[in-house]
């Protein structure tokens, strides 16, 4: 589904990335950890599009598409989809608004027909149900004044609207309490299916016990340090990342 | 930031949708102002004598008059003996029917996508058109007629109703009142008027569509509505113009007035050639336009929404004189490349009980400029006024500015004042944001702009409001990177 070679990418001529290779298929669940300020974020946002950060190196092909070629529009109509570390404030603009305008944008670029307001709110209706969210937030403006655990969740009911192929979870995990984890990650795992991946960006294990990875990638200073199966991420919750310090310079 | 910069340049550089000269021919005045001329307007529109002797005590006022100048506005000076103060269609027709008007003039309204057909059949709105300077066509007159309402173009009120005409005609906004409002009072064309008798709602919203259409003609436009008591009108304006290259001076006067009881909504959705992409050419629209709550319970709402011009003046107003009146502006004012835009309102609170609520909305894009004066003033009589004031203003690239000038005068202890101002940009992370969910930059522009915008546009009749959003996009398309 994807395959990301050799990327290379810096922000104000300062290179973050620094030759990341890394493949997805479909079905397949991938956990990323690494330390702060890793390229974690860097590595989403390049995916999405971010025109901020320069691709100076290297190739992603998303379902046979080169998608660095792609707006970032294109590559949500794509299928892409990207829960955001720290999701922006929309004043006047109304959950329901924005979830109807996208996936009709979407759904047009797919050359489905569009739906109308009683389609999409049944629809709508079923996902909000899913990821367990309140009626009342949907008719409130974008993440406005919402709690950051509010916004989080907001981010999976946008994913459970727009049904992407790719999903690509920031750092969704932090600032959920205990329940609000497990409605999210329930609401990723019934999202799961043979034609769909899901990219997971956490510093806790604890996340990976709800939504189990198939594999696990330490990003250590723009470049994918080590490689696994779950267990990896017991190993770095118990030995942190100088551990891998120590192993790649030795290296 | 630098792309940002350059994109929103890149896309600021669509032309206007509806520039376009149309070619009825027009009987037009040399340039110039004198008695003469203001002599031969009034026998060619058979004036009645008064009207002639309003005209020239409204001239002889503006010559002692100067030309007010304003810190947030800058243009040329305007020469006002290189303007020619009338305009008129060759063939002056008597209509039944629109398929006695000149084809071209038909045309001129299809092009501009409202045409009278359809809005006769669509949307059972009675028009009044203005076209240069002489009314062409009126429809549903005979069904308002029943009703006891008048409605019709100024000329013809002038001559068919001179006691209302002369009765409210400056009664709101004296000749005196202002630079070019003495202007106005002193070569006025035509314009609409409007009067609805006692306890009579009108079923349906009377509109006119004003252009301006030959070069170099001023347009002195002026509309008196009249609302007895216990009446009910709605009354919607609106406008676009053919591109030119030269400014043209546009002063309107618009006046209301709403007895006892009676309720006057007046909605305008303007639309004028606001200059190319380097400021040059455009409408200079220093309008005065101002409501009398004369009566107790009366109601005058103003909502508009302004995209056009090269500059624009105009402070909608309300004169609160009736206990418990209400007085409502409701506005949406967008400037573009290098529009200019002092825009607000006054509400003068003189009875008791008296409210009024204002929402601004300020939008500025490109190199614009856009400016909120509002004024609340609240005299020594007036007990228990209360005003509520909303500013907003929102930045769309980093090349535009906004200004706010609340202006408070307060002379009764017991009013109850609310303000509240914002100013906010559309961000980059915004609108990355909405890209990520498939939403295009000019689709995601306008879903913050509109919603920005609903507590204004919610005012607007129904149609009205869906022509305004496309406005919206229209002025703002490639404003935005
Ligand atoms: N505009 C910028 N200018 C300079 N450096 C930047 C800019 N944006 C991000 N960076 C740097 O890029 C590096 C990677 O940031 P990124 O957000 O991708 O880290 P992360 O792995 O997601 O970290 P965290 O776990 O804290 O979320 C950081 O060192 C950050 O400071
Ligand atoms: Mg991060």
């Amino acid at each position: 589904m994807l395959e990301i070679k050799n990327l290379h990418a810096s922000i104000e001529g300062k290179e973050i990335l620094k030759g990341i290779n890394f493949k997805v298929n479909a079905g397949e669940v991938h956990a990323i950890m690494g330390p702060n300020g890793s390229g974690k974020s860097t590595l989403a946002q390049v995916l999405a599009g971010r025109k901020e950060y320069e691709v100076t190196k290297g190739e992603v092909v998303f379902e046979g598409k080169n998608l660095l070629e792609l707006s970032p529009e294109d590559r949500a109509r794509e299928g892409i989809f990207l829960a955001f570390q720290y999701p922006v404030e929309i004043p006047g603009v109304s959950n329901t608004n924005l979830l109807k305008t996208a996936l009709n944008e979407i759904r047009r670029y797919r050359g489905l027909e569009q739906l109308d307001a009683m389609e999409f709110l049944t629809h709508l209706k079923k996902k909000t149900k899913l990821v367990e969210m309140d009626q009342a937030l949907l008719s409130r403006a974008v993440n406005d004044g919402f709690s950051g655990g509010e916004k989080k969740r907001n981010e999976i009911l946008q994913m459970a609207v727009l049904e992407p192929k790719l999903s690509i979870l920031d750092e969704t995990d932090s600032g959920l309490d205990i329940d609000a984890l497990r409605i999210v990650a329930n609401g990723v795992n019934k999202l799961k299916s043979h034609e769909r991946a899901t990219v997971v960006v956490t510093h806790y294990q604890r996340l990976l016990n709800y939504i189990v990875p198939d594999f696990v990638h330490v990003l250590y200073n723009g470049k994918i340090v080590k490689s696994g199966g779950k267990e990896l991420a017991f190993e770095l919750e118990e030995k942190g990342y100088d551990w891998l310090k120590e192993q790649k310079e030795l290296v | 930031m630098s792309t940002e910069v350059n994109q929103i340049e890149e896309l600021a550089n669509k032309e206007y949708k509806y520039g376009f000269v149309s070619n009825v021919e027009a009987e037009t005045f040399p340039k110039g102002l004198n008695e003469d001329i203001i002599r031969r307007l009034s026998a060619i529109k058979e004036e009645p004598e008064f009207m002639l002797e309003w005209r020239l005590k409204a001239y002889r006022h503006w010559l002692t008059m100067k030309e007010p100048n304003w810190a947030n506005i800058h243009y040329e000076p305007i020469d006002y003996q290189d303007i020619s103060y009338y305009s008129a269609p060759k063939k002056k027709p008597k209509l039944n029917s629109l398929e006695e008007a000149d084809p071209e003039l038909i045309k001129t309204y299809q092009k501009l996508g409202i045409s009278l057909e359809e809005q006769k059949i669509f949307a059972g709105v009675a028009v009044d058109a203005v076209f240069d300077s002489v009314s062409v066509a009126t429809t549903f007159k005979e069904k308002l007629a029943e009703l006891g309402i008048i409605f019709c173009s100024m000329s013809e009120a002038i001559k068919n109703h001179p006691t209302l005409v002369k009765q409210y005609l400056g009664s709101v906004v004296p000749s005196t009142d202002n630079f070019f409002a003495a202007l106005n009072s002193a070569v006025f064309s035509d314009g609409s008027f409007a009067y609805i008798p006692k306890g009579v709602r009108c079923p349906m919203e009377l509109s006119t569509y004003f252009r301006i259409n030959a070069a170099n003609t001023g347009q002195f436009e002026r509309t008196l509505i009249v609302a007895d008591e216990g009446a009910y009108v709605s009354y919607l304006e609106g406008c676009t113009a053919p591109m030119r290259d030269e400014n043209q001076l546009h002063a309107a006067v618009v006046e209301l007035v709403a007895l006892d009881n009676a309720t006057v909504k007046y909605s305008t959705v303007q639309n004028w050639y606001p200059g190319d992409k380097n400021g040059k050419g455009g409408i200079y629209n220093f309008v005065t336009k101002r409501g009398m709550c004369k009566g107790v319970n009366s109601k005058i709402s103003w909502t508009q929404v302004e995209t056009g011009s090269a500059i624009t003046w105009k402070y909608p107003s309300c004169l609160l004189i009736g206990d418990n009146s209400i007085g409502e502006f409701y506005s949406v004012a967008v400037t573009n490349n290098y529009q200019q835009a002092d825009t607000g309102t006054k509400m003068i609170h003189m009875g008791k009980n008296t409210r009024s609520t204002i929402v601004s909305k300020g939008i500025s894009a490109g190199k614009s400029n856009n400016s909120y004066r509002g004024q609340v003033k609240i005299i020594k009589k007036a007990d228990n006024a209360r005003n509520f004031s909303q500013c907003d203003s929102l930045l769309i690239g980093d090349k535009c500015g906004a200004h706010t000038f609340p202006y408070l005068e307060i002379n009764n202890p017991t009013a109850q004042m609310e303000h509240e101002a914002t100013t906010s940009k559309i961000g980059e992370d915004q609108i990355f944001y909405l890209n990520q969910r498939g939403i295009s930059r000019e689709d995601a522009v306008n879903l913050i702009v509109n919603g920005y915008c609903k507590e204004v546009f919610k005012e607007l009749p129904m149609e009205f409001a869906v022509e305004a959003q496309k406005l919206l996009s229209v002025s703002l398309e490639g404003s935005v990177g």
